[in-house]
């Protein structure tokens, strides 16, 4: 039964297993294990984001092909909804015709990328999602009135799912339609996790290992190779878009900074290879701890500041600002002590 | 059907010698599998590649027959690997044709001329290095049932595959080592696991580069016996290309002689063994290693 569920790819670590069952747990109980707004929306936000680096994770890991236009796709399925819910008005078809529509225009923009692209070397792959990817940022900018420009849209979605409906109490938590909201945002995000963890361990899934192994020999025993990776591409492109509709259904505001900017691209890349490429799981322990680092590490070096005040040197390089600074340290401490990722790294020792 | 059953079918035991297709229902197969046994499998016709002004293959015009196997000789730099990459695909050809079962095939991609019978083992060791030795045979057996994209059943759970992966396993004996991956294995078990994937793939025309290249003399042995079992299907023909005379001597039922790219004789062994051409410009040096 499990088995299935994880398409009988298990976590091969006690301790890889120790650490996701607990964000699993914290994640499932999030709206009653942590008070106030931030703890949900960091919770809401790691959902999301192990969609959609576990997307990223079926392209890079397992098909071995560079994009930079993840994050387009991400925006795609966000400004799907955003914009369904501006000019449908609010309400849940606009949810489900704007998910399904930035969907499918993640999948032909993917198709034609892929055709077009991928007959050729894979670096030229790599530049073309740039330039598109750029290409797609700079028209929501310029095209303002459609989608609000650099100021982006602020849209209502059903008043089921926001904090506005009030459902009493439940073990001293108020139950909240946002609380309503963060259970759509998780269970839409463990299926799709568990769906994509399902795809890499379907026949298609070792098709594509081959083709990263050795795309050669793949062609040569008869798998058209441009065929599986155009479809790769395009199914990852499909569930990053959902993942942005879900963030869009989240955060209820879409903009270009929050969706479609390159940083969020170099975030994906980072906590992918944080994580452990090419294991799925290794999405989920990426993205709980960037997330985790991104909200909390400016906090925590802010108390580090405060102990140690008294210190020479410290406190400076311990100032809150400074925490993009010790991020960067962080990864290239944990490329350099886990070259395989954590999940990676917690097989291994689990096989010694 | 029982999975013992099924075992036996995969590796062949149960018609004999011969085995038995998966792909019976496949229409080409069925057309060619009525024929005789002196039915062309393959044909070249004027098939020419030039690099810059070099011309690695001249015009070279032949036939495979089935139940034949065709040894390729030339010396080294005579275009031998680069006729196999004209024929498989992995180069296009300047001009000229290649015709597969009746079929031109000229314009078809790698993997299509692959998925229509033609199956190319390479003379340098190529295969899927961190993937385990089973798993690269049911790759292979994957393919040829076109099962490659099923997106959302279990990879493990085709259970026929790794029943028909074993059973290949079992006649090469790399049974035991099924686990390991490739990039552990010897490599004179990697070139046993290469001949596995022709067989996994059950093509019409086999193409071996080559196979006991590097190979210690008692292992060399399983690889053409081997050969010897694939050519003893008479609805097949295997083109080899190879340096070894007495490899030759067993196996071949004909010899073609490339030199500078150009078909310079084809024939049965003993009639292209003691011709001038041969004679003078090959038997000296390049084929007499016996
Ligand atoms: N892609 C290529 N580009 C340019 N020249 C090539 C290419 N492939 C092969 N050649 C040249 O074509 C000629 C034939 O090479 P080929 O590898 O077919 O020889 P061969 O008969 O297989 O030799 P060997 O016995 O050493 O394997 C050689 O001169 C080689 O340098
Ligand atoms: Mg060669």
């Amino acid at each position: 039964m499990l088995t299935k569920f994880l398409s009988g790819d298990q976590p091969r670590s006690r301790a890889l297993t120790a650490i996701l069952l607990m964000i699993l747990i914290c994640l499932a109980g999030a709206p009653l294990l942590f008070d106030g707004v931030r703890p949900l929306d960091t919770a809401a936000r790691i959902c999301i984001f192990i969609v959609l680096v576990a997307s990223y994770d079926l392209l890079l890991g397992y098909a071995g092909i560079v994009s930079f236009a993840h994050t387009m796709f991400f925006g795609l399925g966000a400004y799907g909804v955003a914009l369904a819910s501006t000019y449908m008005g609010r309400g849940f078809d606009a949810l489900i015709v704007g998910s399904v529509a930035g969907a499918l225009a993640a999948v032909v923009l993917a198709l034609m990328i892929g055709l077009f692209s991928l007959r050729v070397r894979a670096i030229f792959f790599a530049m073309i999602t740039l330039a598109v990817a750029s290409a797609v940022a700079v028209l929501v900018s310029q095209f303002s009135g459609l989608t609000g420009g650099e100021d982006g849209l602020t849209y209502k979605i059903p008043r089921v799912l926001t904090s506005a409906n009030r459902m009493g109490e439940f073990l001293g938590t108020r139950i909240s339609g946002k609380i309503l909201n963060y259970y759509l945002i998780f269970f839409a995000s463990l299926a799709l996790f568990l769906l994509l963890l399902r795809i890499v361990n379907s026949p298609f899934g070792r098709v594509l290992q081959a083709i990263r192994e050795n795309d050669f020999r793949a062609e040569a025993i008869g798998y058209r190779v441009v065929w599986y990776r155009t479809a790769a591409t395009c199914l990852s492109a499909a569930t990053a878009a959902l993942a942005g509709s879900l963030f869009a259904i989240w955060l209820r505001y879409v903009g270009p900074d929050t969706t479609l900017s390159f940083e969020i691209m170099l975030d994906i890349l980072l906590m992918v290879v944080i994580g452990g490429m090419g294991t799925m799981y290794g999405a989920v322990i990426g993205a709980t701890l960037f997330i985790m680092a991104q909200t909390y590490l400016q906090n925590l070096m802010g108390v580090a500041s405060e102990a140690t005040h008294n210190l020479p040197l410290l406190p400076h390089l311990l100032e809150p600002d400074r925490w993009l600074m010790w991020l960067g340290i962080l990864f290239i401490l944990s490329v350099y002590f886990f070259p395989t990722g954590i999940v990676g790294r917690l097989r291994e020792r689990g096989k010694a | 059907m029982d999975l013992r059953r099924a075992n036996l079918r995969a590796a062949g035991h149960i018609s004999g010698t011969r085995y038995v297709p998966f792909e019976r229902q496949h229409p080409k197969r069925r057309i060619a599998e009525s024929r005789t046994m002196t039915q062309t499998l393959l044909q070249t016709d004027g098939l020419t590649v030039r690099f810059g002004g070099h011309v690695a293959v001249d015009a070279v015009s032949c036939s495979f027959h089935a139940g034949e196997l065709t040894a390729i000789v030339g010396p080294n730099g005579a275009g031998k690997t680069t006729y196999f990459n004209l024929i498989s695909g992995q180069i296009p050809a300047s001009a000229g044709r290649v015709t597969l079962m009746g079929e031109d095939i000229s314009r078809l991609g790698v993997a299509d001329r692959c998925r229509r019978g033609l199956g190319r083992a390479f003379q340098l060791t190529n295969l899927f290095p961190s993937l385990s030795v089973l798993e690269n045979i049911r790759l292979v057996i994957q393919s040829r049932q076109h099962k490659g994209f099923g997106l959302f059943s279990m990879a493990d759970s085709h259970t026929e595959l790794t029943v028909a992966a074993m059973a290949i396993l079992e006649r090469v004996r790399l049974d035991n080592q099924k686990d390991l991956l490739v990039s552990e294995l010897s490599h004179g078990d990697q070139r046993k696991l290469e001949v596995a994937l022709m067989i996994g793939l059950d093509p019409m025309v086999y193409m071996f580069d080559e196979p006991t290249a590097g190979m210690s003399v008692d292992e060399a042995p399983v690889i053409l016996d081997l050969i010897a079992e694939i050519k003893a299907d008479r609805e097949r023909t295997v083109l080899l290309v190879e340096h070894k005379m007495d490899v030759i001597r067993t196996l071949a039922d004909r010899i073609i002689v490339l030199h500078n790219g150009a078909l310079a004789a084809d024939g049965d062994p003993e009639t292209v063994m003691a011709s001038d051409v041969v004679q003078e410009a090959y038997m000296g040096k390049e084929l007499d290693h016996v």
